[in-house]
């Protein structure tokens, strides 16, 4: 419990700590008058868009929460705010993460997300629990990558597998798991050069990769999660739809949830893809990255 | 959540009531529920979205548009000049200093391609023949400095560095070097960081102080969402930027947060990243901006050329010739004459949105073909010009050599002739139903 208040603040800490100007004091919206009127539905609305829920998925939570209303004779904007946090938790589902070893995760996403700092962060997760981590530095386009990676695996006692920049990285890949698999290690963790979802061939690339990992490891337990920016838009509903064309998604990433945006897109993403919102990335430290809670998540959300 | 263009959502709303002929206040307040669905949707913030609603409305509730036969152009057309005027003029000079070097600042949010930029300005500015000099002061994120080192080999421009020193040593000691090897520009690089983060801002600004850079430039990711209000506010309000620089813009994002940003500073947005080779960067074209995030490539240029090129009473005139079927060679000289004053035929095909995928992009229409056909047009006589079907063998003959052509081109214009005629007469008798204004653009 005390980590989850140690996360919840660090997120609620960003969520409030720009209340000046054009940003919203969501929170606000439920200390008005306590009428549920269309008013406060007004009010619902503009908290959901601020926090980049998006439109259609914000006109759908609405219509959940009317319906919801009238059948549970719901009086008080206090009740109706626990219902609307209830059905945002509801569409987002449980998140379990995986734990069936030997586990291989691939991670995709546009450029800056912050996929090279995720795996950083997640590998020493990973080595608290006593796991084996190999890198695979398989971004070789964007200039030192690979050593921003090599920097992450010493920094969480993993080995690290890298080429020359430039290099394809669908060897990288397939180097990294013959060292897994000579080291008998417990979790592959591959990193891939930032990419536009809307760059055909380089998404042909990622699909190289996968066949490798597949071919080479069957046996192991094998996910790709698409890494996704707190602050982006609605725009990352496209980035979602286009990696899940080329490749099997599995889940979401979240990072840069420490700043002021909320991230609220996922909950698009999720409902309309299935993706369940595996980790989300809170602050800087190697120690901030946590283990996706709906509920957290929720309540951040509304703050 | 496929993207319907705005303009095919205006339309389709206009659709509903164009039996009623004029517009009402209702009417017009659904199609503004459909341009802040269409805003929200591109990323514009919020608080944005709502005053750019009032202010169009105030202007689509006038006369010209209630009256209008076109009410759905008139409104797209109001939404854009809005938006083309809050995006600002076009402006991508930089601020030089009087004295050498001129000093650039970089400045952001993580990941939103600081270095990347710092890599492109210095190969846009060398190319111009300017000595430059890049300085590493993003000293927190691995390999941060390494990544600019690869990046100044790649462009051949030097790079100062000095590891994890405070950036601001790093930053005077690079502003030495640049005078001492009397560099034009010096371009910094910073470190990526929350707006919220007190300490780290401070550090900025104390850059600034001490340094006194001309431009401070803010580098914002085009996918950013709601959040790009707070994150312009915060760094304008903290250190007075001097202008914007929008990267990524190679994806396939709406982009509303460059109008987001661009209303809560009043900064101009400077320069775009268009793509991962280090020359993908040019000026950024406020009203290109104005378009795409309506989503609609850039139907509104074509919509004004339309409009000034065609006037109403021609149109008229000419729809009432396809229902009477006597559209006649005169007309169709005067349709070349009347899409001539809209632009090169080449310009049209390239603002039509989808025009530049697939098949279209190869099809160059030759304009000196259109120059010949308009000569065998000329070539004809009165009467042949009215019914074509006069035009016999040695006609053809007379014609060809009259307007310097072959039978063979004749014959193709005739044909081509009967197909257009065709063609109109198929669109009068499918928009019978509709609208009342028949001659218009098909979108």
């Amino acid at each position: 419990m005390n980590k989850n208040e140690g996360l919840f603040s660090k997120m609620k800490k960003g969520l409030t700590s720009t209340k000046e100007g054009f940003s919203k004091n969501i929170g606000n919206i439920f200390n008005s008058s306590g009428e549920i009127n269309d008013d406060f539905y007004e009010q619902i609305e503009e908290a959901l868009i601020v926090a980049d829920v998006g439109m259609a998925t914000t006109m759908l939570i609405i219509e959940k929460l009317k319906v919801n209303i009238k059948a549970n004779k719901i009086k008080t904007t206090e009740q109706a705010k626990t219902e609307l946090k209830n059905i945002i938790k509801e569409m987002l589902g449980q998140n379990d993460v995986e734990d069936n070893y030997p586990l291989v995760i691939l991670f995709v996403g546009v450029n800056g997300v912050g996929k090279t700092t995720a795996i950083g962060k997640l590998a020493s997760k990973f080595g608290e629990q006593g796991k084996k981590v190999v890198m695979a530095a398989g971004d070789t386009f964007r200039a030192a990558a690979a050593e921003q990676l090599t920097e992450w695996a010493q920094r969480s006692n993993a080995s690290i597998v890298k080429h020359k920049e430039g290099a394809d990285p669908a060897a990288v890949i397939y180097d990294a798991i013959q060292s897994f698999k000579a080291k008998g290690a417990d979790v592959l963790l591959c990193d891939t050069a930032g990419r536009l979802h809307n760059k055909k061939n380089l998404m042909e690339e990622l699909k190289k990769m996968e066949r490798i990992i597949a071919k080479e490891l069957p046996g192991a337990n094998k996910e790709v999660y698409i890494v996704l920016d707190a602050t982006t838009g609605q725009n990352a509903i496209n980035q979602a739809k286009n990696f899940k064309d080329t490749v099997e998604l599995n889940g979401i990433v979240l990072t840069k949830l420490d700043g002021t945006a909320k991230g609220g897109v996922v909950i698009a993403i999720n409902k309309e893809l299935m993706l369940p919102i595996k980790y989300i990335g809170v602050g800087e430290a190697i120690e901030d990255l946590e283990i996706f809670d709906p509920y957290l998540f929720v309540e951040a959300l509304f703050e | 959540m496929a993207f319907e263009s705005l303009s095919e959502k205006l339309q389709n709303a206009f659709k509903k009531i164009s039996g009623r002929g004029k517009l009402n206040e209702k009417d017009i307040k659904d199609a503004m529920r459909e341009v802040k669905l269409a805003l929200l949707e591109a990323d514009v913030n919020f608080l944005v979205v709502k005053n750019l609603i009032k202010d169009i409305s105030e202007r689509a509730m006038g006369q010209d548009v209630l009256n209008s036969l076109t009410p759905g152009q008139q409104v797209i057309k109001i939404v854009n000049e809005e938006l083309t005027a809050l995006m600002g003029k076009e402006n991508t000079k930089l601020n030089i200093s009087p004295k050498k070097p001129t000093i650039i600042m970089l400045l952001g949010l993580q990941g939103a391609g600081k270095t990347t930029v710092a890599g492109k300005l210095a190969l846009m500015l060398k190319k111009q023949n300017k000595g430059v000099l890049l300085a590493a002061c993003d000293i927190y994120r691995p390999a941060a400095i390494k990544q600019l080192q690869v990046l100044g080999e790649q462009i051949d421009v030097k790079v100062y560095e000095k590891g994890t020193q405070k950036p601001l040593l790093t930053a005077k000691e690079a502003l030495r070097k640049a005078q001492d090897e009397n560099c034009d520009y010096l371009i910094i690089d910073t470190a990526g960081r929350l707006h919220i983060d007190e300490d780290l801002m401070g550090e900025l600004k104390e850059l600034k102080d001490n340094l006194k850079p001309s431009e401070l430039l803010l580098v914002v990711d085009a996918m950013t969402g709601q959040d790009a209000v707070n994150v312009a506010e915060k760094f304008n309000s903290t250190l007075d930027i001097t202008g914007i620089i929008l990267t990524k813009l190679d994806g396939d994002t709406r982009g509303g947060a460059a109008l987001s940003i661009r209303a809560v500073t009043g900064k101009s947005i400077k320069f775009a990243g268009i793509g991962e080779k280090l020359t993908d960067i040019e000026p950024f074209y406020p009203d290109r901006m104005a378009s795409r995030i309506l989503g609609m490539g850039d139907v509104l240029t074509l919509i004004e050329k339309a409009e000034l090129a065609m006037d109403e009473t021609k149109a008229k005139e000419l729809e009432e010739k396809f229902k009477t079927q006597r559209f006649t060679l005169d007309d169709f000289l005067d349709q070349f004459s009347q899409m001539r004053k809209m632009g090169s035929m080449n310009d049209l095909m390239a603002m039509l949105p989808g025009a530049n995928t697939g098949k279209m992009a190869n099809a160059e229409i030759d304009e000196k073909q259109v120059d010949r056909m308009e000569a065998i047009i000329k070539s004809m006589t009165k009467k042949e010009r009215e019914n074509p079907n006069v035009v016999n063998a040695s006609r053809k003959r007379r014609i060809a050599s009259g307007s310097g052509t072959t039978i063979q081109e004749v014959n193709k214009l005739l044909n081509q002739f009967e197909g257009t005629k065709k063609m109109m007469k198929q669109f009068t008798d499918m928009s019978k139903k509709g609208k009342k204004g028949l001659f218009k653009l098909p979108f």
